[in-house]
């Protein structure tokens, strides 16, 4: 809670100003252009300026300007087709397998501009890993599983088996996972439970040292009790990972989750810390969101 | 309507529920007993027709098989033809197609493969990609004999390999390709789109995503459509009569690799054709012998490869 009302001070000390209210006249600036809201890169894990997106003749996202502050768990919220997935996506590049799809803005993570030409897709997932809404282990071990990220970079991997392992078990602790599997890291990952499996499948990102997690709605496919304790192991990882979080479960957003970006129609309508939004929403369109009147 | 009779039924009662009789609920009615007459009607119909497939398979090896089996034996298989092949074994016919099968294989085998890869795994859709498709789609449908001619113009005289082991391979290989190329790019496909999506978010390029996950998850289908391709290319006539079959030639008995691969060789194919259409007095036995021998390597790849998917099936586990 303290944590929250923190930031909330730092946040009212950098006026966000939402884009929407008149979104056509920015549209039409520049991107370089000087804009308004947020302009200290640094206190950014991820910063869009003026990001747009195209599937095709369709606009999935418009003029997105967005702060992501480090080491704090995001909620995007909004209703389904709000575009909250494709902006997920558009943070470590994973739109573009789909033909037709154009991007115009920036997108800055660590201050580098993940657009630019130079950017190398390898590198960049590496340090902005995404966890998807249905556990997708590979049809391998469990511990091939954990390694195939350091395997397939080379380098580290190969190092030694002993600080392999080590860092296996360090990865599986982390999402408390490792008593569950110690015994049997030889068994085909896809024989876990569900929420064995999602945990796995934040387990394995942990050995590449990511700066950034991306979840798409990580417990759509887990009953209660899983989704507790996902959870619980994203609150531990809160304070050393920046973590976006896709959710359409208003409760859950509230209970994980230190901030919030609430979109709409492609559009990011509200961006506050997550006690603030629920309790005492900015915009109108947000209230009635989170009332339940829509969505 | 009910506008214009405003007030002459002021809210009609609720109608008294007619008390039914609980036993004579959920019970079939006149057309409940219609529907289910018409769907086991259509179940026999459609079961007599898979049926059928069956059928003509049976009596055609069944037959096939009695009849030879007067002339079957290993003497025959390893034996040499005799007395204008009225006699003696098919040796260097079986030798000639194991022979063509290999040529054609190694040809056919990479390069399908590598362009099935390369269509589902790396092509985008744009007017190079839809243009192999359509080329792949059609060269399936071009008639054998249409591929024969080719392999006479293209391998034979263009590219002077003459009547050959070679170029009888080589227009094999082109009329089986597209086989390989359709069973490779649908045996990747079924590889679960999130495997992939797993291995990109770990930072894998597309070469590792394929040579760790997909390809060992894909092995059992694409061995399928070359052991297809085999059996293809083990039974077919028209592509090599007129590209490296011979009607006769003569080799030692039973050894194993009688023929040079710029040898004209004789083949089981066109030896049944010849046996049976250009060569008078042949004894009926021998002919269905010889069919039988080269149903029989067709089967014994087939059941090879379907037991291959089996096993590989079963071992998967999504």
């Amino acid at each position: 809670m303290t944590t929250s009302m923190a930031s909330s001070a730092e946040l009212d000390a950098a006026p966000p100003a939402p884009a929407p209210a008149a979104p056509g006249a920015e549209a039409a600036l520049p991107a370089a252009a000087p804009e308004p809201g947020p302009r200290v890169p640094e206190e950014c894990g991820v910063l869009t300026r003026g990001f747009n997106l195209w599937y095709g003749d369709f606009q999935a996202l418009v003029d997105v300007s967005a702060c992501i502050k480090p080491r704090r768990i995001t909620a995007l919220i909004g209703p389904s087709g709000c575009g909250k997935t494709t902006l997920l996506r558009s943070f470590n590049r994973m739109n573009e397998r789909f033909t037709g799809v154009r991007t115009s803005g920036e997108i800055s993570i660590l201050g580098k501009n993940i657009l630019d030409p130079d950017v190398s897709l390898i590198e960049l997932r590496k340090a902005v890993g995404m966890v998807f809404q249905r556990p997708n282990p590979l049809p391998l071990s469990i511990y091939e599983n954990m390694v195939f990220g350091l395997r397939i970079h080379g380098g580290a991997g190969r190092a030694s088996r002993a600080g392999e392992r080590e860092t296996v078990e360090k990865a599986l602790r982390e999402v408390f996972l490792w008593d569950a599997v110690k015994d049997r890291l030889g068994a085909r990952a896809t024989e876990l439970q569900l929420e064995q499996q999602q945990k796995l499948c934040i387990a394995r990102l942990l050995p590449l040292k990511p700066e950034i997690l991306l979840m798409d709605e990580p417990c759509s496919a887990l009953d209660a009790e899983a989704t507790e304790a996902v959870e619980e192991l994203l609150d531990g990882l809160r304070s050393r990972y920046t973590i976006v979080i896709v959710t359409h479960n208003m409760a859950q957003a509230r209970r994980v989750s230190d901030d919030c970006l609430f979109m709409l129609s492609g559009r990011l309508v509200e961006q506050s810390p997550t006690a603030e939004l629920f309790v005492n929403p900015r915009d109108k369109r947000t209230e009635e969101y989170i009332q339940g009147r829509y969505g | 309507m009910s506008p214009l009779q405003p007030s002459s039924a002021p809210a009609p009662a609720p109608a008294p529920v007619a008390p039914t009789d609980p036993s004579a609920l959920f019970t079939a009615t006149d057309r409940t007993r219609r529907k289910l007459l018409t769907q086991r009607i259509a179940g026999i119909v459609f079961g007599a027709m898979a049926a059928a497939i069956l059928l003509p398979l049976l009596v055609i090896l069944g037959y096939i098989f009695v009849r030879a089996l007067p002339a079957l034996d290993w003497g025959f298989v390893t034996g040499l033809p005799e007395q204008g092949m009225r006699a003696g074994g098919i040796w260097p016919a079986l030798a000639g197609t194991a022979y063509l099968v290999v040529f054609s294989l190694l040809v056919a085998a990479p390069i399908g493969v590598m362009a099935g890869i390369y269509l589902n795994e790396f092509a985008r859709d744009n007017w190079f990609t839809r243009a192999v498709n359509l080329a792949v789609v059609n060269l399936a449908g071009v008639p054998s004999i249409v591929h024969a001619l080719f392999g006479v113009g293209a391998f034979v005289v263009f590219a002077g390999l003459g009547k050959s082991i070679l170029a009888a391979s080589l227009t094999l290989a082109v009329m089986t390709l597209p086989v390989i190329i359709v069973a490779t790019k649908e045996a990747l496909a079924a590889v679960p789109r999130s495997f992939r999506e797993a291995c990109w978010n770990l930072g894998a390029s597309r070469w590792q995503v394929i040579r760790t996950i997909v390809l060992p998850n894909s092995f059992g289908g694409i061995l399928t459509g070359l052991i297809l391709e085999v059996c293809r290319a083990a039974g077919e006539t028209a592509p090599i009569m007129f590209t490296g079959a011979i009607v006769f030639k003569a080799v030692e008995s039973g050894q194993l690799l009688p023929y040079n691969p710029t040898d004209q060789c004789m083949a089981l194919s066109y030896h049944l054709h010849t046996v049976a259409t250009q060569i008078p007095g042949v004894p009926e036995p021998m002919l269905y012998a010889t069919a039988a021998v080269l149903v029989g390597f067709v089967l014994v790849f087939n059941s090879f490869a379907i037991a291959m998917r089996v096993r590989l099936r079963a071992k998967k586990k999504w």
